[in-house]
């Protein structure tokens, strides 16, 4: 199965049976390299649908102190960027179907230089998620990676007016990630918000691309008033908090994550 | 093949706007109603009046003929950008940002601060126009510069020490950032230097411009000629961008950058210009001190506003182009560059400025005929802890 197929295929799948995917977000290498590896492996058999891998950065200006304090320790347990894609091998010989996107900062994956792709495509990495790369500068990573068949995640915020949707949309190869809140994540989401709605509605014009709804979202409730919006829903810092307090944490904020979601009808 | 890096470079291979998409807005927003109101008189009109009623200006020009003979110079000339109101070059650039966010409908300010010297300026400008002023500062410059502390807050401004990563200028940009994502619509964010994502290098420099065009007019009245060498120190880089813009098109005047080199370039240090390599950071794409994995790794200098591992792209391609070159000057010489100022010229100056006095000697080594002209960005008071407990120090073991 190439990359993006590996993405377009599961969402394919969830949408015909009209529910959305789970995209968990978890730091490699938190709190070390091999907890990070277990607790990962039993979040994704426990319901994680889509893995959304995160690559520590010294400056992670776009996250809030969930993630922050994650980076943190991950990068005192000696994480590098060569680390965590040896990581993401183990992951997906493990799990050979799941998708694996790559969040990251641009400045690592940036000095990769020229071997960006080879290397991300190497570790079975589906797609790359790069924060502070807005869709004016996509080019610079999204194009090499392009070329090794990994796929580009799109970003759209609350903020993203009308008339830069669909550039911010279309430079998505993989899928398109609606930050649901304003501010850094990991702060309290209003799920029910019409403007909520209403911008994944406007979103869904520009982009045939599958869409995952996410930033702030803690509760199955908040999950499933999403899952209406959106063909994935993304958690992130709430999973962090979980495996802080153990796998069996995990494993059980992730059970009910989904099970949410198994109730609720996807959007459109 | 170098991968394409998108259309809004704004200084060769440097520049951008790599933020999030929550900032992009705002950052747009900025990028249009900056030169709009720069092109209108009005505006131009209202910002040099409070520099001229408020702030002070022009600043003097001080020639400094007992430096001069005590390094061996012709002439050395100081801009005084010390006498400006808050004691620093830095309230220029504040007055132009909250005049524009004013414009642009903006009833918060927020700002980062290392030495404390854009955090004192920012809430100046935000109590004499009334607005409601948030500084973000690294915990480790709160301990370090007090002073500047109380006089943010003696001014209405609320202080919120920076406890993640360093804890200093890097960890407070961080934090301002998230600040600014958080609340867009209603909050203008002031960059204290020639950095961050477009238009803010390009503005700053504008804003800081009026140092070039006051020191180029009056060594003309003084000397009846330019100077030969124009030197700054450069953290970001906004007081030398400042008074460099002022000599840009004087293809014979040397343009000298003095960078940090801590406790040396072996060391621990700030000096960015000699041993950084390009990356994308805080909004720009520009030199950045890094490890091999891409992560930015920790600058030092005893000069807090001097302690930040990137710099303004435009000095990077100043460098590139080689218009202007950039030395780097240790913590000791800095403090040696300080008691050299003080005890020749009665200028105490702020240990930034003091990096940029410690390379003087060494410039006017090269050719002694040369006239020096220095930008004195800051004055020393917010430093005269930082540079007590050194004399304490030292006087222990002379003991």
């Amino acid at each position: 199965m190439t990359r993006e197929d590996r993405i377009a295929r599961t969402f394919a799948d969830f949408r015909a049976r009209r529910r959305a995917a789970l995209v968990g977000y978890l730091t490699a290498f938190d709190p070390d390299r091999e907890t990070s590896y277990a607790r990962i492996s039993a979040a994704l058999r426990a319901g994680v649908d889509v893995l959304e891998l995160g690559v520590p950065f010294s400056d992670p200006t776009a996250d809030g102190p969930v993630v922050q304090g994650a980076m943190l320790r991950a990068r005192a347990a000696g994480a590098t960027l060569a680390g965590v894609l040896q990581l993401a091998t183990r992951l997906r010989a493990e799990h050979p179907q799941v998708p694996i996107v790559l969040f990251s900062y641009a400045n690592p994956l940036l000095r990769l230089g020229e071997e960006v792709g080879a290397r991300l495509s190497g570790a079975g990495i589906d797609a790359a998620l790069v924060v502070d790369l807005p869709a004016e500068h996509a080019a610079e990573l999204r194009e090499p990676l392009r070329a090794a068949s990994v796929g580009w995640v799109g970003l759209v915020a609350p903020t993203t007016p009308a008339q830069r949707l669909p550039g911010a949309a279309a430079v998505a190869t993989a899928f398109v990630y609606a930050v649901t809140l304003r501010g850094v994540t990991g702060a309290a989401l209003d799920a029910d918000r019409s403007e909520l709605s209403d911008q994944l509605r406007a979103l869904r014009a520009h982009t045939t691309l599958p869409i995952a709804a996410g930033f702030g979202v803690r509760t199955p409730q908040q999950a499933a008033t999403l899952a209406r919006h959106a063909d994935g829903v993304v958690v992130g810092s709430a999973l962090i908090e979980a495996s802080q307090r153990g796998e069996d944490e995990l494993v059980a904020t992730v059970g009910s994550l989904a099970a949410a979601l198994a109730r609720e009808e996807a959007g459109p | 093949m170098s991968p394409p890096v998108g259309p809004s470079l704004q200084f060769g291979p440097y520049g951008g706007r790599y933020v999030a998409e929550s900032l992009m807005p705002a950052v747009e927003a900025l990028g249009r109603a900056w030169p709009e109101a720069w092109d209108d008189p009005s505006f131009r009109a209202e910002y040099e009046r409070i520099l001229a009623e408020y702030v002070g200006r022009p600043s003097p020009l001080t020639p400094a003929p007992r430096l001069a003979a005590a390094i061996g110079a012709a002439q050395v000339l100081l801009k005084r950008e010390d006498l400006n109101h808050t004691g620093s070059h830095k309230i220029n650039n504040c007055v132009g940002q909250v005049l524009l966010a004013r414009r642009m409908g903006k009833r918060r300010i927020i700002a980062e601060t290392g030495a404390g010297q854009h955090g004192v300026a920012t809430a100046t400008v935000c109590a004499y126009f009334g607005l409601p002023c948030v500084v973000y500062m690294g915990a480790v410059d709160v301990e370090r510069q007090r002073l500047n502390v109380f006089r943010m807050r003696l001014l209405g401004a609320r202080v919120v020490p920076v406890h993640s990563g360093s804890a200093t200028l890097k960890d407070a940009i961080n934090e301002a950032l998230r600040d600014w994502v958080a609340h867009v619509d209603d909050t203008h964010y002031v960059i204290g230097s020639v950095m961050g994502p477009d238009p803010y290098p390009t503005m700053v420099r504008e804003l800081q411009r009026v140092i070039g065009i006051e020191a180029r007019r009056q060594a003309l009245e003084l000397l009846g000629a330019l100077p030969d060498v124009v030197v700054a120190c450069v953290g970001g880089g906004s007081n030398a961008m400042g008074i460099f813009s002022g000599f840009l098109d004087d293809a014979e005047v040397a343009l000298v950058g003095v960078e940090a080199a801590g406790e040396g370039l072996h060391g621990k240090h700030a000096a960015t210009m000699t041993k950084g390599r390009l990356g994308i950071y805080h909004g720009m794409r520009s030199l950045v001190l890094q490890d091999d994995d891409g992560q930015l790794q920790e600058a030092h200098s005893i000069s807090a506003g001097l302690d930040y591992p990137g710099v303004g792209p435009e000095h990077a391609m100043l460098r590139d182009t080689g218009r202007a070159r950039y030395v780097s000057v240790t913590d000791e010489d800095a403090l040696e560059g300080l008691r050299l100022l003080s005890r020749t010229e009665g200028i105490i100056p702020a240990l930034e400025t003091a990096h940029a006095v410690a390379a003087l000697p060494r410039l006017c080594a090269e050719d002694p005929s040369r006239t020096l002209l220095l930008n004195v960005s800051g004055r020393g008071d917010k430093d005269m802890h930082t540079v007590m407990a050194r004399a304490d120090a030292e006087d222990e073991v002379d003991a």
